[in-house]
């Protein structure tokens, strides 16, 4: 707790236009909408939602992907929040943003060497032969041999890509690594290789992750700290434990319901929540979740309930939590 | 044809109650220019009437394949090399491939697809679809309608019309869609990937299918809406006593879903179960692996070393064996015969685990 947080937002949003057929701006869809939290140094905090609740863009308007429409980044201290490309240089080696398949990003015409070199060419000072040593020694992290720096992706198979993949994010020793639904899709036997490969790489270089998922068993089993989001909110924040023993929101309830529970109950035969995520250029007035929640009342149409400490370390934004 | 791996196949058990569907030691070969991919070698699989049988296994292990080949839509390069398919009582290889199209695939035997959104044409409305789909497979249609040179100017008849269009605003009710009514007039894209699921869904029930086959219905959707619409499948396929197919890579949606589970592993059956036989003793090491590859929490994730096998040069014997801890001799030279273990519980192994883990 005492350690200064190495990720902190404030009140981030990202909006997008929503344009008529003349070009004017008709409206905007709030994919962000006020979005706060800290992630502490070595630590996993997982972002749970269904799709379109804004998870990604959140993932990407920290990587600086997308340009924040308010609030504040500070990464180490620094407000990296609208800063240039050349600013951008000196974070982008310590904050790195991994896609769904870290493979599907390599070069098909470059080898693994030159691919594993080339961010260590344009970010650090190293000569050849460190930036020789230094990737060898990623590569026998990632658990692949040597002789495979010659080989082009083609000649790997998909598991290795991955590897290779999250090599090339690694070689920059970078503090915080935004994963981007990195299972999602995968059987389950390869998802359990990819989870065990992330935590070995978390352990051997203090990594923080920042871990978007849909799947609650897999941030179970991955993240320290959880946050739920909704409609561009989050709604709830909690230790992960706590998330899965005695979540208070509403829709958090309704999301560890719909997870299928081997050996017990079925879902099929207990699942209650109707309807669908809302429109986000839309949103209901009020609670964003009111239109589908089982205790919503005719506050919840009034008030917008913000994200309040309910206990130790735990915040939900509902009136009823 | 014999195929060489497929004369150990076991002689079924003697079940109970109708078989709807059978696959016999199905052999389907893809010709490749690697060479020939033997990506079915051998499967068996019992569907019962009014059974709802998950299949169960890794990409790339022939689950899609099956489905296409009980369809009848297997790719121009792929050819059933051995085995057959009945489906109540017929030969479905037998059929003439214009009583298969007319009578079996889209009638008696429907289908879901995995992606909602690339089933729909973007350029008709959901009615003008569903119509069209009516037109030819409803079942309300005289078996001689539609045939020869008169079938080709015929018409829709007018009362088989009526009758249908009020079959399919019924189904959307059942399938739960808001405003069924409305529903009709609309274009594909103003459906959300869960109503679009729920609408193909309503596709697959129309024709009053004996046999829908589920082609990973719910991968594409978020958690919520997947408790949804299996929960709905459940409900409707159980209600209308429809036999369901029911491919998936999640084990967690088969046991929602399934009465009865057969996991596939590189194109071969290796255990086939009740669902709680399958879930409380798993006996085949690919079952127990694949189980333990499922994060739960307070314990240790286990993932199974090594990969899938090219399917273009297999290993010989059981496919498993390279990545098996239990792997002996016999499994490197033949593949183990079925085994039945009562209760409908088949495994094809030769060292089966005998406690749980």
């Amino acid at each position: 707790m005492s350690q200064p947080p190495l990720l902190e937002v404030e009140g981030l949003s990202r909006h997008f236009p929503v344009r008529n057929m003349f070009g004017w701006q008709i409206g905007a869809l709030r994919a962000l909408d006020g979005v706060s939290f800290k992630v502490r140094p070595g630590e996993t905090l997982g972002i749970v939602g269904e799709s379109g609740c804004g998870k990604s863009t959140l993932g990407k308007a920290l990587a600086g992907i997308h340009a924040a429409s308010g609030g504040r980044i500070l990464f180490e201290g620094t407000d990296i929040t609208g800063c240039s490309a050349v600013q951008r240089r000196s974070v982008a080696p310590k904050l790195q943003y991994c896609y769904q398949d870290p493979g599907n990003s390599l070069d098909p015409r470059w080898t693994v060497r030159r691919s594993l070199a080339e961010p260590l060419i344009v970010h650090s000072a190293l000569t050849a032969r460190e930036r020789d040593a230094r990737i060898a020694k990623i590569l026998e992290q990632v658990g692949l041999p040597l002789t495979h720096l010659e080989l082009y992706p083609h000649e790997l198979s998909g598991g290795q890509q991955r590897r290779v993949g999250l090599a090339r994010i690694l070689t920059l020793y970078p503090r915080l690594v935004v994963l981007d639904e990195p299972t999602s899709g995968l059987d389950v036997s390869v998802q359990a290789s990819v989870l065990k490969l992330l935590r070995e790489l978390q352990a051997a270089f203090t990594l923080s992750y920042l871990f978007i998922s849909h799947d609650l068993s897999v941030v179970r089993a991955m993240c320290d700290r959880v946050a739920v989001m909704y409609a561009g909110r989050i709604v709830e924040e909690a230790p992960t434990e706590r998330i899965f023993a005695s979540a208070k929101h509403p829709y958090t309830l309704s999301l560890l319901a719909a997870i299928p529970n081997i050996g017990g109950e079925r879902i099929t035969d207990t699942f209650a929540l109707e309807g669908e995520p809302p429109d986000p250029v839309r949103p209901p007035s009020g609670c964003r979740f009111r239109t589908r929640c089982p205790r919503a009342a005719a506050v919840c149409a009034g008030t917008d309930p913000p994200l309040r400490r309910i206990a130790p370390g735990q915040a939900a934004a509902c009136l009823f939590a | 044809m014999a195929c060489a791996t497929c004369l150990t196949h076991g002689s079924d058990v003697a079940t109970p109650g109708d078989k709807l569907l059978e696959v016999d030691h199905l052999c389907v070969t893809f010709a490749t220019e690697a060479g020939a991919a033997k990506v079915l070698d051998g499967v068996n699989l019992t569907i019962r009437a009014g059974e709802i049988m998950g299949l169960v296994g890794e990409s790339g292990c022939g689950k899609t394949t099956l489905a296409n080949t009980i369809l009848g839509i297997l790719a121009g390069n792929a050819r059933a090399e051995a085995g057959r398919v009945w489906f109540a009582g017929e030969d479905l290889f037998a059929l003439p491939q214009r009583r298969m199209a007319r009578d079996v695939r889209g009638r008696r035997i429907t289908f879901i697809p995995q992606d909602p959104f690339g089933s729909f044409n973007p350029l008709f409305s959901v009615g003008a679809q569903t119509r069209e789909l009516m037109k030819w497979k409803s079942p309300r249609r005289a078996p001689g309608e539609h045939q020869g040179l008169a079938g080709f100017f015929a018409r829709y008849p007018r009362a088989r019309r009526r009758a249908d269009a009020e079959a399919i605003v019924q189904m959307l009710r059942s399938v739960q869609m808001p405003d069924p009514a409305a529903t009709a007039g609309k274009l594909p894209h103003e459906f959300s990937g869960g109503q679009r699921q729920r609408l193909m869904i309503a596709l697959a029930l129309l024709p009053q299918p004996q046999l829908v086959i589920a082609d990973e219905p719910t991968t594409a959707l978020d958690v919520t809406i997947q408790a949804q619409i299996l929960k709905l499948l459940k409900q409707l396929a159980k209600s209308r006593g429809i036999s369901v197919l029911f491919t998936t890579h999640d084990l967690g949606t088969a046991y929602e879903i399934c009465d009865r589970i057969t996991v596939m592993y590189a194109g071969q059956e290796v255990e086939s179960a009740p669902v709680a036989d399958f879930f409380g003793r798993p006996q085949h090491p690919y079952t127990v692996r694949l189980l333990e590859s499922l994060p739960r929490p307070g314990r240790e994730l286990r993932e199974i070393g090594g990969e899938i096998p090219r399917l273009i040069d297999p290993p010989s014997g059981c496919r498993f064996h390279p990545r098996c801890a239990r792997a002996s001799e016999i499994c490197r030279k033949e593949r183990p015969p079925a085994t039945s273990l009562g209760g409908g519980h088949e495994v094809r192994c030769y060292h089966p685990v005998e406690t749980p883990p």
